[in-house]
């Protein structure tokens, strides 16, 4: 007896995105199946992962992590250059982290300089994220948007009372925009929504559902972008078809488990794999739910995610 | 395929007897499409309508135990695709995999490392359920070795054991007759000799298949010999082809009840590199693995695996709940302060993981309002004055701490009257609403 494939029939598809331009250009969407499922259907661009920067030293950072870095972690320009040209990364994630109130309350002014700053330095696609504090993210991310003109990045995040301004200067400077709601699968169409009738070309749009850690609520992101995933394929609903972004690195990098030290839990072993692992798994979680794009923040747990795509392409 | 309502209605005697405690043989129907009664209760079916119910009736993947005693896990029973649809039933089994060609003190630590694999999280109690011993040396008295050492250091573990040599296969599973174990390496040149072996041990049957076409004949000429507990691997090795292959099984038995596929499913994911491996079993939990196999099981990489395991197989219509407590956060004195908060897994996490950020240590009580996060739990009249005034009262945290004052979430604002009523002689004080706001606002006091 012959096993017949029962093959799922698939009405929709994503849309296919691409940052920035000539050769180091990065494309992730455009499948019309589920994640790796290229036995019934278009599963062909590899998600991307871009690695995470800020504008100020990561002195949040959890040790392990900071070491890393801390050759250029005082410099954002080093920094991004250090990234491209010794880690190989396909993209960069700018998160001017200093803007925040808390965090030093940079200007925006200050923090185009850096935009401006490390976009002539490097030639990998940018992506560039507020500190997400929503009224100084609308005043920053609008004066980046200015300076990155003529760089099309990806600026985010627009959220529900933010969007307006960002949304326009993102649209008046071409670049692409990450539109982020809160793990509810409604809220991120209605916010798609809103963006479209505001003139906002939807493929455009980068859907975050936002993240979260894996053993801290990474379920619920999970089923959010599966599910939002599903509408765009199976019901073919054309304002769920973006690509997905998993903003992994900042909210894996600041809980117990990639900090606490073997002395003090014994049972949970050796903290450095720990920590790599627990962002590489959050990571490879979200790509199994549909997203297409990673913000990551370790070298090692980059290498363990980009191993486990290569298995699954 | 399960069958609907009206269908099982058909079959019913249709007397409105009553005599199985429901009003109408519909009503009886209904609650069997739903698997809620069973067909036993109603005492005038006929044997043939009983029969064709079985058949429909029985899970679309079959209920498998390995193991015995406390220590048996079940597999299979798996009812849907997407965990938003339904709770995954049965948690992907860890299993580590020890070679007979490995030396004794390799064995004897992996032995080890399972038997103390347990870690405690979120209230359940997570562990490497199974081992796997495999007989890479394809001599039997080795494998024979290997399969007493594991049956006297772990005597309670549920075992694999793997072989596609009779003999091999015979040596071993002797010392585990009768314990639910896993006999794994039947196929198409050896499969009467290993049924018989499996039947003989009280073992389930493991299939090994050269992709799905030979699975699914195996698995019917394994139920031809009589054995009818079945695992299933259908040789997928690469990440690729395993999501493919455990998408069509378990699409197949669900979908289109293909019962030939309906067995749980084993995935061999070994690998050098050990990040790599733990993604592999990621893959596994998420998409369809009943039985995963290892190559070691450190304790970081069983946190990891554990953990995701745990967050897929969570009811996603049941919010996860943490135990009412007062939790220490850092290392509180009675200086530090107090913070209340609903017991939504998730409102615990965020809120812990927000206060361990801002490095001051602090008392964070965690109260029972029936895992709903903060507003809900206030709308739902579960996160009152008078509730968290008598919780705060019983729990004893007055006497660890100085001054009697109470942190309580910025969204629940307007109790902060009715608490200094109910809570007498203590200082109520607003929080902020969001948890990320909660390290600048620790800082500050």
């Amino acid at each position: 007896m012959s096993f017949t494939p029962p093959k799922e029939v698939y009405n929709g598809k994503v849309y296919t995105v691409t940052i920035s331009k000539g050769a180091k250009a990065v494309t992730f969407g455009g499948e019309n199946v589920l994640p790796f499922h290229s036995f019934e259907g278009e599963f062909v661009n590899k998600p991307v992962i871009a690695y995470e920067i800020q504008d100020i030293a990561p002195s949040e950072w959890p040790e392990q992590l900071r070491q890393v870095y801390a050759a250029v972690g005082d410099d954002t320009v080093k920094w991004a250059k250090y990234v491209q040209d010794e880690l190989k990364a396909e993209a960069i994630a700018l998160r001017l982290q200093g803007t925040h109130p808390d965090s030093g309350n940079r200007s925006a002014d200050d923090a185009a300089k850096t935009v401006k700053a490390v976009l002539d330095n490097i030639d990998v696609p940018l992506i560039i994220l507020g500190s997400n504090n929503v009224e100084k993210d609308a005043e920053v991310l609008v004066k980046v948007s200015e300076v990155a003109k003529d760089n099309p990045c990806i600026i985010g995040k627009a959220q529900e009372d933010n969007y307006k301004t960002i949304a326009a200067a993102a649209m008046a400077n071409k670049h692409k925009l990450i539109a982020m709601s809160e793990l509810d699968i409604n809220l991120s169409k209605q916010l798609n929504i809103m963006l479209t009738q505001m003139g906002f070309d939807k493929e455009k749009i980068i859907i975050d559902p936002m993240c979260s850690a894996l053993g801290y609520g990474i379920e619920y992101t999970y089923t959010v972008m599966e599910r939002i995933r599903l509408a765009a394929l199976m019901q073919n609903d054309t304002t769920m078809q973006q690509p997905i972004v998993g903003d992994v690195g900042m909210y894996v990098w600041k809980i117990k488990e990639v900090q606490a030290s073997e002395d003090i839990l014994p049972h949970w072993g050796a903290l450095t794999p720990r920590g790599i692992a627990w962002e590489a798994q959050t990571a490879c979680a979200l790509t199994m739910a549909g997203a297409g794009l990673l913000i990551m923040r370790h070298p090692e747990a980059v290498k363990a995610v980009n191993a486990f795509l290569d298995e699954m392409m | 395929m399960a069958l609907t309502g009206v269908q099982i209605f058909k079959l019913l005697p249709k007397t409105n007897c009553k005599k199985c405690g429901f009003p109408t043989c519909l009503a009886f129907s209904m609650q069997l499409a739903q698997r809620k009664v069973s067909v036993e209760k109603c005492p005038d079916i006929s044997e043939d309508a009983k029969k064709q119910l079985g058949e429909a009736s029985a899970p679309p993947i079959r209920p498998i135990k390995l193991g015995s005693g406390d220590s048996a896990v079940s597999m299979g029973e798996e009812t849907v695709l997407f965990r938003h649809d339904k709770k995954f039933v049965n948690p992907c089994v860890l299993s580590v995999a020890i070679k007979d060609t490995e030396d004794e003190a390799a064995i004897a630590k992996k032995i080890d490392d399972v038997l103390h694999s347990e870690i405690d999280r979120v209230g359940q109690h997570l562990k490497v359920d199974a081992i796997t011993i495999m007989n890479e040396s394809n001599d039997a008295g080795r494998f024979e070795g290997l399969a007493k050492v594991v049956a006297a250091k772990a005597p309670a573990v549920p075992v694999i054991v793997c072989s596609e040599n009779v003999d091999s296969a015979k040596a071993a599973i002797a010392h585990f007759k009768g314990k639910g174990s896993l006999l794994y390496g039947a196929t198409a040149s050896n499969m009467e000799a290993m049924a018989a072996l499996a039947k003989d041990a009280g073992a389930s049957l493991g299939i090994k298949a050269n992709g799905l076409d030979e699975l699914s004949d195996l698995t019917e000429k394994a139920k031809g010999f009589g054995v009818e507990d079945l695992v299933m691997d259908s040789g997928a090795r690469k990440g690729k082809e395993i999501i493919e292959h455990n998408t069509y099984i378990r699409r197949a038995a669900i979908k289109k009840g293909n019962k030939s596929v309906g067995y749980p499913v084993i995935n061999f994911v070994m690998r050098d590199n050990e990040y790599l491996e733990t993604m592999l079993a990621g893959l596994g939990i998420s998409k369809y693995s009943s039985i995963v196999v290892l190559s070691s099981v450190d304790k970081w990489k069983n946190l990891v695996m554990f953990t995701f395991r745990q967050n897929i197989y969570t009811d996603p219509q049941v919010p996860m709940q943490v135990q009412q407590n007062v939790y220490e956060i850092g290392t509180p004195t009675q200086d530090s302060p107090l913070i209340v908060t609903t017991n939504f897994s998730l409102t615990y996490f965020i809120v812990a993981g927000e206060i361990e950020n801002s490095k001051v240590p602090t008392w964070l009580a965690i109260m029972d309002c029936e895992g709903l996060s903060v507003l809900t739990a206030w709308a739902a009249g579960k996160f009152t004055a008078g509730k968290i005034a008598n919780f705060i009262k019983e729990s004893g945290v007055e006497s660890k701490i100085g001054k009697k004052e109470l942190i309580i979430p910025g969204y629940v604002a307007i109790l902060s009257g009715a608490l200094e009523e109910k809570l007498e002689g203590w200082k109520i004080i607003v929080g902020p609403r969001e948890a990320n706001q909660i390290p600048a606002y620790l800082k500050s006091l």
